[in-house]
Order: C-alpha cells, then structure tokens, then sequence
C-alpha cells in the first residue's frame, strides 16, 4: 500500500514533468535550432541538433541585419518607460494607499476604470495626437503613451495600503513632510513591489509590436526588437537560421529577467492578479 | 462628559490632517491624472469624434454622421469576416484556457516542484508575441516538425497556416500556449489560498476527492475564475499580433481580426475615420461582455 502510493506519486511527478517538457518543446526547438545550419532545419525525421553547432548564425544575425541597433532601441524604450511607470504610479499609489482625503476610493475606482480602454481604441486617436505634437518616429512618441496606464498606480497601492497610516503619522511627528516620507520611509519598504512593477514594465515595452508598428517609420533608428524582428522575418524569408538565432536574441532578456527575480515576479503578479477582483 | 471632551480635539485633529492629505494628494496624483487625461482620456473621446468623419491620414476631413458604421457591413468586406473570426477566437480561447489552466494548476500543486512548474509555464507568457509567432510558424511549416509528427500518427498533414480550414484553429493552439502560464499562475495562487482547515475537515466528513474539489475547492477560487475569464475575454477580442505576423490574417480573410481590420484601414489604408469606427464597435463589444460578466457574477462568484 505504501509502496503503491510512492509509486503513484512518483508516476505523478513524471508524468508532469513530461507535460511539462512537451509544453516547452517549442522553445526548446527554437534554441537547438538556432545553432543549426540552414540546410538541417527542415529535416525529416526532424532532429533536436544539428550535424554542427553553428555559433555563426548568431554572428551573422548582426552582420545582416542592425540587429544591435534594434536591441539598443529596445533598452532606451524600455528603461525610459520603465522609470516613467515607477515614478508617477508610485507617486499615485502613495495618494491612493497612504494618504487619507475625501472621495479617494471612487478615485481609485474611476483610475481602475481607464484600464478597460483597450490599447487598439486608442491607436488612431494616439497615432493622430502623435502627429498634431510633431512626435511620430520621436522617443516620446514611443515611451510617453503608455506610461501613465492605471496598472502601476493599482499595484503598488494594493502594497502601499499594507503600510500602517501609523508609520506615517510618526514620520511627521519628527518633522518630516510628506515628500520626505514618501522618499525616505514608503520606498525604501516598497522596494519589491517596485521591483515587481520594474521588471513587468520592461517586459511590456521589451515586447511592444502594435503601437511601434504605428509610431516608427525609421525602424532602424528606433525600432525595438520586435519590430527588427518582424521586418528581418519579412526580408529574410529563406533562412531560417538567422530568424531563429534572432528570435532568441529577442527572448533572451525578458527570460533572464523571470529567471533571475521568479520568485518576485510570479508572487506579484499572482497576488495582483487576484487582487485585480 | 469626558469622553466627549476627549472626542472632540481628536476630531478636529482628524479633520485638520483631512485637509492636509487632500492637499498633498493633490499634488502626488498630478502626474499620473495628467498623464492619463492627456493620453487615455482624451484619446478616448477623440476616437469616438474620428469615426464620425472621413478622415483621411492626408487629406479633407469631412463629416460623415454614421457613415462609417452603416458602412461596416456593407462597404467594408473585411468587417464582418473579422469580427466573426474575432467572436469564434474568443469562444474557442476562453473555455479551453480556463479548463486547462484549472487543471493544471491543480496537477501542478501535487508536485514537490510546484515553484519551478509555475516559472516553466509562465515563460511564454514573457516571451515576445513576434517571437512566439516566428517560433509557431517554424513548427507549423509543411517540412517542419509538426507534419512530421502528423505524418507519423498516419495523418495526412495539414498545411496548418495555409490552409482555411485550418489556419484558425492552429492560431488557436499558438494563443492559448503564450497566454496558459498567466491564467495557471493566478489559479495557483488561489489553489495556495484555499483553507487547508475546511478542506481536511470536509475529509474527516468523508467527503470524497471529486466532491472536494466540486463542492469545495472550485467554489472557493471562484474570484479568481471571475477575474481570469474577464481578462481572458478581453484578450481575446484584442488578438492582433499572433495572426498578423503568422498569416497576415490569411488565407483569405480566415484569420483576419478586428484589431488587424483597425490597423490595416487605418495604417495601410490610410483611412483613419473607417477605422476607427470598429475600434469603438470592439470597445463597446468589450464594454457589454465584462458589464454582463459583472452583473452574472452574483450568481456564481463567491466572496468570503
């Protein structure tokens, strides 16, 4: 009976961890097949690996295409936008969650509502602000719409509204004016949720294709990765192994990111998520 | 008498910190209420006023009342193979993902590696959509592995993404793997939240594993069933970029969406005001689905 358990458990335990490798098999696939030569790449039977492990397929990625340029692009949008998000939903978030005044919560509840527009409603009126503003193809004009989403300000105030209001009370009985409580005290206790926020803001920007599309004409001037991607997609339509080495090229980062601050980021969204009720 | 003389100052100190909150919430908030007026709020009206006119991207703006709606169906040929490709999308995607990501989630919570499961299925969710697409396409291709596999089982392999009988359904199978991971992720954390104390003393009352989990653990996580299908239809009617980079929303117009009507009659047809009439159409779909959702979920939806 005992044994029989041990057994299903660990029947279990493969079976899942099967699953589990089928459902990843696409980006596996995708990695070995990044070092494959173009030949090998349509196979039958398909193989995982090459005849040679072609590290060139990631050198000549930069040689045919601004492959850099696209990934700097990418780093300025996404570290712009991200700084953005932190410093004004934070702000927000510490009127929401800490400060005590007369029809907060029905503010909350009409920011909360802004966050049912979806992005593609907005595209055309944007897209026509951008032009009115002289920012299309500008920095601005792909880092400041969508800075200012109600999301950043709803998450970290679910934090902020943890913090006892007593904390704030006895920063202001040493003097301390709000600024520098918000400063000095809420921020620094904030600092995983902010961290939560940062590394899903990056993500986001890292993986914006719709708005870039619309808002870039010199894709190699300030196209981010995704765009690059689309457009090398597009003009090298024969080989394949360059498309698959930048397509992980294009992973790489946000999957570093989870990999590195998993436990942060799957708790906080989870937690978010669910609070999002 | 001494407790109202005790009250009193602290109510004036109450209110005199009211007063004080309100103005520095004020100031906190004028960022973000800016940004949002600026480019949400603003924008929103702006593209309800654009589909009133004929507003070419160079050219005349002319009103045009209702044209541009009357004309969805009638003028516009991409329409109403997009919002009904858009509406089956959507039907397909939100029951097939929540059952499998319920499930999931709770296999997933049987295991001692409970941590690195989530992770593992979270990562296509981090994944750029062009990159997922690229990497679909790879597989989907009529040399590539998944023929192979087809081919092996003794079927005849599909063209999966040129062919419109099946291009729809092996989009499908692309959207639900990239979103899988968020919806399994929040169900773990509900399954995580369940009182482990009501659901061992529902076993000492010799309730049975199928009755625990119907009668006991399902209802509990229905808040969080409630906010998964609500963001999960929404997703769905906004499906864009999996499509456009995998089919271009062929063949035909077997995969065309919405969104790509929006963004093709607008951006490459340069025809703003034609477009943004079934952006609004979208939103007010949007709208009506997540009011219904609203208002249904008192028949469901436990809260504690």
């Amino acid at each position: 009976m005992r044994i029989g358990r041990r057994t299903a458990r660990s029947a279990n335990e493969v079976a899942l961890a099967l699953v589990a490798l089928l459902f990843l098999f696409p980006v596996i696939f995708t990695i070995t097949s990044s070092f494959k030569p173009n030949n090998e790449i349509f196979q039958s039977p398909p193989s995982l690996w090459g005849s040679e492990f072609r590290w060139q397929n990631y050198v000549e990625v930069f040689q045919n295409a601004p492959f850099l340029q696209y990934i700097i692009n990418g780093i300025i949008q996404s570290v712009g936008g991200t700084l953005i998000v932190l410093a004004v939903s934070a702000l927000a978030a510490y009127a929401f969650g800490i400060l005590r005044w007369r029809g907060r919560d029905q503010s909350m509840l009409a920011y909360l509502a802004t966050m049912m527009i979806p992005q593609e409603v907005l595209v055309i009126p944007m897209f026509l602000l951008m032009q009115k503003f002289g920012w299309i193809n500008t920095w601005q004009a792909l880092i400041l719409p969508w800075a200012f989403g109600a999301f950043g300000t709803f998450l970290l105030r679910q934090f902020f509204s943890t913090l006892p209001y007593e904390l704030v009370e006895a920063s202001r009985m040493d003097g301390c004016s709000n600024w520098r409580t918000f400063m000095k005290i809420i921020l620094p206790l904030a600092r995983p949720s902010l961290a939560v926020l940062a590394v899903w803001t990056f993500i986001t920007y890292w993986n914006s294709f719709l708005w870039p599309l619309i808002a870039v004409n010199d894709i190699h001037a300030l196209g981010n990765v995704p765009l690059g991607l689309q457009t090398f997609f597009g003009e090298h339509g024969a080989s394949w192994n360059l498309i698959i080495a930048a397509s992980v090229i294009s992973i790489a980062p946000t999957l570093l990111l989870l990999l590195l601050l998993q436990k942060h980021l799957v708790k906080g969204i989870a937690t978010v998520g669910l609070a999002g009720r | 008498m001494t407790a109202l003389a005790e009250r009193a100052p602290v109510r004036t100190r109450d209110r005199r910190r009211r007063r004080n909150d309100t103005r520095a919430a004020l100031a906190f908030l004028t960022p973000s209420a800016a940004g949002l007026t600026v480019f949400i709020l603003f924008p929103s009206v702006l593209a309800i006023a654009t589909s009133l006119f004929h507003w070419p991207t160079y050219g005349d703006i002319t009103f045009a009342g209702l044209d541009n709606y009357a004309e969805l169906f009638s003028a516009r040929s991409d329409f109403g193979p997009a919002l009904l490709n858009t509406v089956v999308f959507t039907l397909l995607i939100v029951p097939i993902n929540l059952v499998l990501t319920v499930g999931v989630a709770f296999w997933v919570a049987s295991s001692r590696f409970r941590q690195l499961y989530r992770v593992l299925f979270f990562i296509p969710v981090v994944t750029p959509s062009v990159a997922t697409a690229i990497i679909w396409k790879l597989l989907y291709q009529p040399d590539g592995v998944l023929s192979w596999v087809a081919g092996m089982f003794g079927a005849t392999p599909p063209n999966f993404l040129a062919s419109p009988s099946s291009a729809l359904l092996s989009v499908v199978v692309v959207i639900l793997w990239n979103g899988f991971g968020y919806n399994m992720l929040i169900f773990s954390a509900a399954i995580d939240q369940l009182p482990e104390d009501v659901l061992a003393a529902a076993s000492l009352d010799g309730a049975g594993r199928w009755r625990t989990m119907f009668q006991m653990k399902l209802p509990l996580m229905t808040p969080a069933i409630f906010f998964a299908t609500t963001v999960t239809l929404i997703q769905s009617f906004q499906i864009f970029n999996e499509p456009y980079v995998m089919t271009a929303g062929g063949p035909g117009t077997s995969t065309i969406t919405v969104v790509m009507n929006v963004y093709q009659t607008a951006f490459q047809s340069g025809q703003l005001g034609e477009a943004a009439a079934p952006a609004i159409v979208l939103f007010v779909l949007i709208l009506v689905v997540t009011l219904v959702q609203w208002t249904g979920q008192k028949k469901w939806v436990q809260y504690e």
